[in-house]
């Protein structure tokens, strides 16, 4: 039984090179193809530092492990083809199990590729800490982020004006954000700027960002929160700085006052439903949403 | 009645009325038939109520390629929603069932798919391998499956009653508690799985009980089968990290049922602490699923070429290294909560470490290879498919191990991708080849080798096609657990993954298509040596299948390898001095005790998730009535007279071993 | 020369590992031990959740304010007096004397039921002055945790019944012994959890 089937699988064998040959070459050029796709919307075409900065830790590191991927791959592609058992030129070894010298290469293969790639996490980590603070000379800008159900609310502490679901920012200004929630977990996210970060109830994460250039980027929440999680979405515009300032200014002219009650009717559950501005926004509403004082109203949600 | 009412039927679902109806209706079917032909009285005897390993083995695995029909529906349905819901477009099911599908989707798959997959290989094939007659504690065996069963019917009974859990197959809090998930969902979804945790734990127990303590005379640990190896690491984890699990779901629960304060988002709680907590099961969760795989790969890359695995020492060590590592790692599925950049560092320097005792594996398998002669047949096929796909799941997730690059990455697509990259490529891999490996032991015939490369060929293809477009999506910013999304450039890559998606399925049918043929094929295809592939290892020293005690006499074993190492003797002198006396051999009786157990913790289950407190009352108290019963039990064992055994093995013709 | 000729040649004792399947004593000894190794691990995510909330009292009543150093004494010397009971009773059972088992174990019974009735009187105490588990984080943990340390009491005082009515109908046959035996190694490991909540919990609320 064993003899037939060999016959037949070495048959089955021989094609198989042409054809694996053909096949790597339509998997390649697909691959080509999507990848170029994708270099030119999302993470892979970043407008900020952040997201050049991490743009280069996934090409490099990427590059590094592959390496060693590809060589794996090609080889458990010949050698499954090499030792086949109708190969009657490859030299079958039946008791060969050992041997140091290769015990040796294969933990450092992987050790090697391991301290190198640890080296980039334990530098990336530290330079691209959320918090840490951009190194740029520029005055950052503060804005503080809540996420709600399930739309996004935006507060400049310093021009005290409010935004929701549109985030306007000047180009080439550090963006400091303290970012909280005031239902559940969100991730307040624009993949063309960078780094992510969590909104957590009752607790105030911080993350900083620049957009290089004007442009308008598209943010999402990354974390579910429920129903209304798909339209949890924002734009964050950045403009030209005179263009900034008259924003702020045309704001602080029109839209409501951002206050307890307006934000009550706002943490009620809501899918996104467009943009909307408030001129004035009560004196440290941030804190006290993030501090639990102001539990959003958090109506059982209906099924 | 609680809050059961008729309304709990969603009778103006008609997507989900016709879904219920029709499996309602194959069950139905299934029944009357197995009533028709009077088959009850066989079932009962030789499956529902047996102890014996094998055949819990069996129905672990059955119970798998059912759930996987169900999860992959699932699967199905989230991918045509997404072909089409692009743009303005809705596609045809709302959030609220979107939710519930993809939450379902994930908590089967990993639990109901995955985990009875991984443990009914282990269970079948442990004892024959460490050369003994059953496991540590036969009936226990028998609860912990019928529980994972009554986790299963529970949840798809919230298919019809009630509904699901909205929340993500972790039910993260707030989101999962009382004020923001009020309904039953989470909670069906909390006590299946605290059910079924409860019968994964005993396994656990069992399992590691059983390689521990219970093996051939002769077999230390340098003797032991590598798949013996990494179950027990895989079974340690179990015993180690399921504990956090049930802790945890209990904790929950006793905030949805109590109004306690553990994750709330008032009062005090900490939905933070839940997530840490979760994923310190979590991440060991994964590992139980992938080292029993490479446990397969092992034994099938070995047998195949006709060589002792490489390197089997170093093998063992990246098995343990990886089993202790996998415990110190799981920040990295949170690294965007802002730990801070130490704490970050380190977990992904931890993370990254575990690539190297898995790389090590890669390059042993690859030299094993080296210097053999492969035979091309279907678990060889799985096993070079599993190298190719999971060195490029292991990349992509060292990738994201750097903290930096998760912070683009995290909760995206191409997070997706990943996971299924390494569990299609690596658990359904390791399964597929394990199954085709092992049926003719199981049932006394190969399964139709054509069909089972079909078979690969789909699921291979099908899932480059359906998972490459993600990697893609993720790097373009789609993230995950969308219902729709409005960038019109990702339709194209969601219909390929579509594609993909229905690549796999007709493999999976192919799997039922092969399973028939081969059935009708069987007297063609008969094992009549126990011995089809030419193997290393102890369960090919006995016929296919087994009888009820495995072995007639326990094999003396002298090295690792053992029945390759009596096969190189056979006609030697050593071979010619044999016994063949036969002794009265103990096998352990059928008990009905883990199917009563089930049957009340289905009652108790869905009488909690219901608020019906008397039927609760009435499930715990039936529960504890059976376990009574079983402590009285004293006949729990039937003597096989040595003629029996002498009879045995006189028609099955096989020469004795070396006693 | 398989590894455990070799031994038998050279003089050695064989090895445990190489001595074949071990006897039933000895498995059903080891499986519970990894049984009680997973419950003390669902007892240390009870005190991971403790130590984390420890601090969570919501400006509610915190430890200071409700823990009785006396009464957790008392608690404790009933726990550990039953331990030493019990290890008399284990003797007993060996030995095969049956008056002797019911008597400690009787009495290691009553010295439970003397630890749960504090226990019972010390929560209920605490929800009449409105400090009940769903007041805060804090107390949602702390009833946590030692409401399940009670709970495998109480449990295991079932057990104990059930064990001496087992006894009674079946004698101390390899089966009921081997039950006695890991129904000791549980009431021990009860013991040991118990000092870990009593240091953590009563006297780590007043460093």
């Amino acid at each position: 039984m064993h003899a037939v089937r060999t016959d037949r699988m070495s048959a089955e064998v021989t094609r198989t090179p042409s054809a694996s040959a053909l096949w790597l070459r339509i998997i390649s050029m697909t691959s080509a193809a999507m990848l170029m796709a994708s270099c030119s919307e999302g993470v892979l075409d970043p407008h900020g530092p952040v997201g050049k900065a991490e743009r280069v830790i996934l090409y490099d590191s990427t590059a590094i492990m592959l390496a060693v991927v590809i060589p794996v791959i090609v080889l458990t592609l010949v050698f499954a083809w090499w030792f086949r058992a109708g190969n009657k030129r490859a030299r079958y070894q039946p008791d060969w199990e050992y041997s140091g010298r290769i015990e040796m290469i294969i933990w450092s293969i992987p050790a090697l590729v391991i301290l190198f790639l640890g080296g980039i996490a334990w530098t990336g980590s530290h330079d691209l800490d959320p918090p840490a603070p951009l190194e740029d000379s520029t005055a950052p800008l503060e804005i503080e982020v809540i996420s709600l159900d399930w739309r996004w609310l935006f507060i400049y502490p310093q021009e005290g004006i409010a935004s929701l679901n549109r985030l306007v920012v000047p180009a080439g200004v550090p963006l400091r954000f303290r970012l909280t929630s005031a239902t559940v977990m969100n991730s307040f996210f624009v993949p063309q700027l960078g780094s992510q970060i969590y909104t957590m109830p009752n607790m105030v994460t911080r993350l900083n960002l620049e957009a290089d250039q004007p442009g308008t980027y598209e943010g999402l929440s990354a974390q579910f929160s429920g129903d209304g999680f798909s339209d949890m979405r924002f734009d964050l515009v950045s403009t030209e700085a005179e263009a900034f300032k008259g924003w702020v200014n045309t704001t602080k002219t029109q839209g409501g006052v951002l206050d307890a009650r307006t934000f009550e009717e706002l943490s009620k559950p809501a899918k996104a439903d467009g943009a909307q501005t408030y001129a004035r926004v009560s004196e440290g509403l941030f804190d006290k949403i993030s501090a639990g004082h102001m539990a959003a109203v958090s109506p059982q949600r209906g099924q | 009645m609680g809050r059961l009412t008729w309304a709990a039927i969603p009778f103006d679902q008609p997507v989900v009325m016709i879904a219920s109806g029709t499996v309602g209706f194959v069950i139905f079917c299934v029944l009357a038939l197995v009533t028709v032909k009077g088959w009850w009285p066989y079932l009962w005897r030789e499956w529902i109520t047996s102890v014996d390993h094998k055949r819990i083995g069996v129905m672990y695995i059955i119970l798998a390629l059912l759930m996987l029909v169900r999860g992959f529906s699932d699967a199905m349905m989230m991918r045509s929603q997404l072909a089409l819901a692009a743009g303005h477009a809705q596609g045809y099911l709302p959030p609220e069932h979107y939710d519930q599908i993809f939450s379902a989707h994930g908590t089967i798959m990993i639990f109901f798919v995955a985990m009875p997959f991984v443990i009914g290989l282990m269970n079948f094939v442990l004892p024959l391998q460490l050369g003994v007659r059953d496991v540590a504690f036969p009936v226990l065996n028998s609860v912990g499956f019928w529980l994972s069963a009554a986790g299963v019917l529970l949840v798809n009974v919230s298919l019809v009653v009630g509904e699901f859990a909205r929340t993500g197959w972790l039910a993260y809090p707030p989101l999962s508690e009382v004020a923001y998930s009020p309904g039953v969902g989470v909670d069906y979804y909390l006590w299946s799985l605290q059910i079924s945790g409860l019968g994964t734990l005993i396994s656990g127990i069992n399992l590691t009980t059983t390689i521990l303590k219970l093996r051939a005379p002769g077999m230390g640990y340098r003797e032991m089968p590598i798949f013996c190896w990494t179950a027990l690491a895989s079974n340690l984890l179990i015993v180690a990290a399921f504990p956090i699990l049930t802790a945890t779901f209990a904790m929950l629960l006793l905030d949805r049922y109590c109004g306690f304060h553990f994750f709330t988002n008032d009062l005090g709680g900490n939905p933070m602490m839940y997530v840490n907590l979760i994923w310190c099961w979590g991440h060991p969760e994964v590992y139980i699923l992938i080292l029993p795989a490479f446990g397969v790969f092992s034994e099938v890359v070995a047998t195949f070429s006709g060589k002792p695995l490489f390197g089997r020492r170093s093998m063992v060590m990246a098995t343990m290294g990886i089993c202790v590592l996998s415990f110190l790692v799981w920040l990295h599925h949170f690294f965007t909560r802002g730990a801070g950049a130490d704490v970050n560092a380190f977990f992904g320097i931890m993370t990254m470490l575990i690539s190297v005792p898995t790389g090590v594996k890669i390059f042993n398998w690859l030299f094993t290879l080296y210097g053999g002669r492969i035979r091309f047949t279907v678990p060889i096929y799985w096993a070079l498919g599993f190298i190719v796909t999971f060195v490029i799941g292991g990349m992509t997730g060292v990738l994201m191990a750097i903290p930096p690059a998760d912070f683009v990455l995290h909760n995206s697509l191409f997070l997706i991708a990943h996971f299924h990259n390494v569990v299609i490529g690596g658990v359904v891999f390791g399964v597929m080849a394990g199954i085709s490996y092992w049926f003719p032991k199981a049932f006394g015939f190969t399964l139709n080798e054509r069909l089972g490369k079909a078979v690969f060929w789909c699921w291979f293809f099908g899932f480059y096609l359906a998972f490459m477009p993600l990697y893609v999506l993720g790097l373009m910013g789609a993230t995950r657990r969308m219902q729709h999304y409005s960038n019109t450039h990702w339709q194209p890559l969601m219909l390929v993954a579509l594609a993909g998606a229905v690549l796999i399925l007709l493999g999976i049918v192919l799997t039922g298509v092969q399973l028939a043929v081969s059935i009708r094929q069987r007297e063609r295809n008969r094992d009549v040596t126990g011995d089809p592939w030419n193997g290393r290892t102890l369960e090919w020293s006995t016929p296919s299948p087994p009888p009820e005690w495995n072995f007639s006499h326990l094999p003396q074993v002298g090295r690792a390898d053992a029945f390759w190492a009596m096969k190189q003797q056979r006609g030697t002198a050593q071979d010619r001095n044999v016994k063949r006396t036969y002794q009265t051999i103990h096998v352990p009786r059928n008990n009905p005790t883990g199917f009563f157990l089930a049957f009340f913790a289905v009652l108790l289950g869905f009488s909690l998730i219901w608020r019906i407190w008397w039927g609760a009352g009435l499930g715990l108290l039936g529960a504890i009535v059976v376990c009574l019963m079983q402590a009285w039990r004293t006949d729990g064992e039937i003597e096989v007279p040595a003629e029996k055994v002498a009879a045995f093995e006189r028609l099955h013709g096989l020469k004795e071993r070396a006693v | 020369m398989s590894a455990a000729e070799q031994a038998l040649e050279s003089g050695d004792a064989v090895p445990l590992s190489l001595r074949g399947p071990a006897p039933t004593r000895v498995v059903a000894g080891y499986g519970f031990w990894l049984f009680l190794l997973s419950d003390i691990i669902i007892f240390a995510a009870f005190f991971a959740a403790y130590a984390v909330l420890s601090g969570e009292t919501a400006g509610g009543p915190t430890a200071a304010d409700l823990f009785d150093k006396r009464h957790v004494l008392i608690e404790t010397a009933c726990l550990l007096a039953s331990s030493v009971t019990c290890g008399f009773g284990s003797l007993a059972v060996q030995s095969g004397d049956r008056n002797s088992t019911y008597f400690w174990m009787a009495i290691t019974f009553i010295l439970g039921v003397t630890f749960l009735s504090l226990e019972v009187s010390e929560f209920s105490h605490m929800l009449e002055l409105g400090a009940g588990p769903s007041r805060s984080a804090f107390l949602s943990a702390f009833f946590t945790l030692v409401g399940t340390h009670g709970l495998h009491v109480t449990m295991g005082l079932c057990w104990l019944i059930v064990m001496l009515l087992q006894a009674a109908t079946l004698g101390f046959q390899p089966m009921v012994s081997r039950r006695f035996f890991c129904f000791g190694l549980f009431w021990h490991a009860l013991d040991i959890v118990w000092i870990g909540v009593f240091t953590i919990v009563y006297l780590g609320a007043h460093l």
